[in-house]
């Protein structure tokens, strides 16, 4: 089910950029003949068979040239992974169902481009880049998230046949690369409760704001919705609206509220909800499940930790 | 960054059709004509559907054409396996696959097709234009190949090309490794490919007024002649072909000859043996040429009374074969009677002027030496004319020609000096071939071309056997010692490869035609027997396969080792910035201190945070890193003295 709170997340928001890149040298790269490679190989041989044939002089000249092409192919697909330097890159968040992207840094240390370089999951179908030289790219790696917690990819591999397609260049590369699902938010559901009466504050009902109080100026993290737009337009200074009674107005989303009354998924959808409402609403929110509390607060930062309890929650009620 | 493209890319089919293009246009002109309309037909219709993005065929519809083309093969070709049908069938099966290319895998297999559609061309084409055509047509096959292999972006035209070009030429030493040490294996190797060569000039077992002077308008090659003793002067030589023996009143036939009893092959006089090796060109009959007389002939040939020397099958594909004759000769001693009289005969009621003047002779010479000298004087003293567009002849051609008309070519001479022998009672026949030919210079050797084909006499004396007797030397002794194109005045209509005016033109010739022969001998006629003898030859040990196996694996095996250093040593040792790496050397040193730099960490953060941990080092750490920020990123940048500053700091660093 859920994944333990990885200690890795401990680093910030990119757990693995400490890690040393990992260098595909000669004994990690494997190649191989494609299936088009043994095709090739085949009419190269009915080539081979009709020259001896028809006696055709330029036959032979054809079909040893093909052959040779085919081997310097051999030397060309190995050198275009071989050198690679794969490293984990940063991961965003999403709510499960939506597809997780992993990415995956490639560098190159090598004056020649490489073509049409894979980066595939194991069992999906490949992603391709082109590595420009001594240069790096990221591959973008999408996969599907069905729960909420921890996506890991645990390995990737990178693989390539070009330039002619007959062989396939590949290796497999651990990496932990991983992305956090925020339980999906209830697509329709129950309102926002009402502000308790143990929050401190002015009390006035109703969850919109329609008490203009005065101005201050924005800082990062406002809600856009209260961003005085017709004063930008005149000034150039971005000013948002306070409110009566939002100032010091609180809510609590408690985990009593949703839970015994839904299953432990649905009711974690429903805060998720909950969460995104009330940061829509501009409000100061606090969450308390069991075995977390976090203290009210508003802002995008606010929101991701209360999403990301939610979505590591264990579902363990400790009282 | 894509994930594998469904669709085929606009630009990569529109180029996969052109190269498909190049690669049928030699092959426009060899099928019929239905057969070319719906290559080109498909071709363009395709290349419509790309540019428009509709959709393609259903299979089923695929299905039914390629059942009816099989059967308009059938119809065309009568038959569904023979080379030519193959070729076709394998054409329009390429245009339903066409109609089919959707996917990555589609594209692929019509890639390969196209390899395999060069290989049929040289079928009917090993010429050297050819040669550089196809060459042309592989390499952009390969670059379409290459553009395939792009999956993210579509590739530019010029970088895909210079690609594809460079692959090629890395290939081109692994071929030369094959193409000299792979075992050969003589073909064919199942049944006679049915060579069907359409028409080709050259000799034939009929000769009427005007199929020599005819066969002098082409400049094709008959066959070329590498001497292995000092050659003779071309006046000397007679190369024989089909020998004549009967006449219907228009046209000689050569008729059926019996074969040479073996024992009788050795002629007597040993004198001027010339040796030889005869590249001859294809004429799809069976006669092998060889200088009058042969004494030794090659293997696998057949040599008949008359000394008509025949292959086993009809020559349609170029055969070279060594050989030896001997110029002066005497043959025919004892002749059969039926023989005799063979060479006597005549059709009744032609040309009773000519059989009155023979009978004359023959009342006033009963010495047939004599009787030969006398007619030949008749050529000498009345005015007769070496042309190659004589007046057409009648019924009594003989009559007209020795009488009336007097112009004529080497096959009116041939044929009414035979005529007058045997009417005078000396048994004769004509013995048609090439005589002479024309030395080239670059490459030694001699060139004989159709329009040297000439005819000629042999007369049969008691005691001396059948003996030459060119009546064309008579009146036109230039033909003889200079060749064709010395005895033709300008008038003539003497093909232009065969003038000799254009000194120019003449050394282009011969340089063209040592091209080509050269060709022929190492490229095209690198046989299994040459390949041993060059390997004996270069001293690699006994010539066997197993020994070409050994030799092979070494020279493939040293060729890719060289190939293998040169693609490789790019991974090695990358071009790296000499700043950036005494910067290296700066952190790998402070790493083993513990404060290794982290991936991504600036210069001035790194040394803030160096400093901040370990303060001793404060001063040497902030002025490296202040002369690397400058080197690498300010002022300083190119800075040499700079440079070997902060090469001396970092290796006096000890942390």
């Amino acid at each position: 089910m859920n994944a333990p709170l990885s200690p890795r997340i401990a680093d910030g928001p990119t757990p693995t950029s400490g890690r040393a890149p990992i260098v595909l040298t000669q004994r990690r790269v494997y190649i191989l003949p494609t299936k088009q490679g043994l095709l090739y190989a085949t009419m190269l041989a009915l080539m081979l068979i009709g020259a001896i044939n028809y006696n055709l002089g330029l036959g032979y000249v054809l079909t040893f040239l093909l052959a040779g092409l085919g081997i310097i192919a051999l030397l060309h697909t190995w050198r275009n992974l071989a050198g690679l330097a794969i490293t984990v890159g940063r991961t965003e968040p999403v709510f499960a169902g939506d597809p997780a992207v992993h990415e995956i840094r490639i560098d190159s240390v090598v004056t020649f481009v490489r073509p049409s370089i894979g980066v595939a999951p194991p069992g999906m179908p490949p992603v391709f880049v082109d590595v420009p030289a001594q240069d790096s790219c990221i591959a973008r790696i999408s996969m599907p998230t069905q729960r909420r917690g921890w996506q890991p990819l645990d390995t990737v591999r990178v693989s390539t046949t070009f330039p002619l397609g007959l062989f396939r260049a590949w290796s497999n590369v651990a990496i932990d690369s991983v992305v956090l699902a925020y339980p999906r938010p209830e697509a329709d559901g129950p309102p926002l409760p009402a502000v308790s009466g143990e929050d401190a504050g002015a009390g006035v009902t109703g969850a919109g704001s329609d008490d203009f109080a005065s101005f201050r100026s924005y800082s990062p993290g406002d809600s856009l919705k209260h961003v005085a737009w017709k004063a930008a337009a005149r000034s150039d200074v971005l000013l948002v609206k306070q409110f009566a009674g939002s100032a010091g107005r609180e809510r609590w989303l408690e985990w009593r509220d949703v839970h015994p009354a839904l299953p432990l998924e649905p009711a974690l959808a429903r805060l998720a909800r909950w969460v995104l409402l009330a940061e829509e609403g501009g409000e100061r929110y606090g969450l308390r499940l069991p075995g977390t509390e976090i203290a009210p607060g508003g802002g995008h930062d606010h929101r991701d930790h209360c999403l990301e309890a939610l979505a590591l929650f264990d579902g363990k009620v400790t009282r | 960054m894509k994930v594998v493209a469904p669709r085929l890319s606009t630009g990569r089919v529109l180029a996969l059709l052109g190269c498909i293009l190049l690669v049928l246009a030699p092959h426009a002109t060899r099928l019929p004509l239905w057969i070319a309309a719906v290559a080109a037909w498909s071709l363009g219709l395709r290349a419509v559907f790309a540019w428009r993005g509709w959709g393609l065929p259903k299979t089923w519809m695929l299905l039914i054409l390629a059942a009816s083309a099989a059967v308009g093969i059938w119809l065309s070709y009568g038959q569904l396996f023979g080379r030519d049908a193959a070729v076709a069938l394998l054409i329009l099966m390429l245009c339903l696959k066409l109609m089919e290319l959707r996917a990555e895998r589609d594209a692929y297999v019509l890639i390969l097709l196209g390899y395999f559609l060069v290989i049929t061309d040289f079928l009917y084409s090993q010429s050297i234009p050819t040669a550089l055509y196809l060459l042309i047509c592989v390499w952009f096959v390969t670059a379409c190949l290459i553009a395939f292999q792009y999956r993210d972006r579509p590739p530019r035209p010029t970088a895909v090309l210079r690609q594809a070009g460079w692959m090629l030429a890395q290939a081109a030493p692994l071929m030369l490794v094959f193409f000299l040490l792979f075992p050969r294996v003589q073909g064919p190797l199942w049944g006679f490919p049915q060579a069907a060569y359409g028409a080709v000039s050259g000799l034939s077992d009929t000769m009427a007024p005007g199929s020599l002077s005819s066969l002098s308008l082409s400049d094709d090659v008959a066959f070329r002649v590498d001497f292995t003793t000092p050659p003779p002067t071309p006046a000397r030589l007679y190369w024989r072909g089909p020998v004549m023996w009967d006449f219907d009143g228009r046209t000689w036939r050569a008729g059926d000859s019996a074969p040479l009893p073996l024992a009788e092959e050795r002629p007597q006089t040993g004198q001027d043996v010339i040796r030889y090796v005869v590249t001859l060109e294809p004429h799809n009959l069976r006669w092998l040429f060889g200088a009058d007389l042969p004494a030794q002939r090659p293997k696998d040939s057949l040599l008949t009374h008359d000394y008509q020397m025949f292959a086993l099958r009809p020559v349609r594909q170029r055969m070279r074969y060594a050989m030896s004759s001997q110029l002066n000769y005497r043959i025919g001693l004892t002749e059969s009677p039926r023989n005799i009289e063979r060479a006597l005969r005549l059709p009744q009621g032609f040309n009773p002027r000519s059989l009155e003047f023979a009978r004359q002779l023959q009342q006033a010479h009963p010495d047939a030496k004599e009787i030969v000298r006398n007619a030949l004087l008749l050529f000498r003293e009345k005015p007769f004319f070496y042309t190659l567009v004589p007046p057409e002849l009648g019924r009594d051609s003989v009559d007209e020609f020795l009488f009336t008309t007097r112009r004529g070519f080497c096959e009116h001479f041939a044929s009414s000096f035979v005529f007058l022998m045997r009417a005078a009672g000396v048994p004769a026949r004509i013995v048609t071939g090439y005589q002479g030919g024309v030395f080239n210079p670059i490459g030694a050797y001699l060139i004989v071309r159709q329009s040297e084909a000439h005819a000629w006499a042999e007369v049969w004396l008691d005691g001396e056997g059948w003996v030459r007797i060119d009546p064309t030397a008579a009146v036109s002794p230039q033909r003889i010692e200079s060749g064709i194109a010395a005895a033709m005045p300008l008038g003539e209509p003497l093909p232009l490869m065969v003038r000799t005016d254009n000194a120019l033109l003449r050394q282009l010739r011969f340089g063209l035609d040592a091209a080509a022969n050269g060709w022929n001998q190492w490229v095209l006629g690198y046989t299994p027997e040459r390949q041993l003898r060059i390997f004996e030859r270069v001293g690699f040990g006994k010539a066997n396969w197993q020994n070409l196996a050994l030799a092979l694996s070494a020279a493939t095996a040293l060729v890719l080792a060289v190939l293998s250093v040169l693609l490789l040593r790019k991974l090695r040792r990358p071009l790296r910035d000499p700043v950036q790496v005494l910067w290296d050397d700066f952190s790998r040193k402070l790493s083993r201190r513990g404060l290794p730099r982290r991936p991504g960490e600036g210069p001035v953060d790194y040394v803030r945070r160096v400093t901040a941990g370990q303060p001793t080092l404060a001063g040497d750490v902030a002025q490296i890193g202040a002369l690397y920020t400058r080197l690498r990123y300010g002022a300083s940048s190119g800075n040499a003295r700079e440079l070997a500053e902060l090469r001396r700091r970092v290796r006096a660093f000890r942390p």
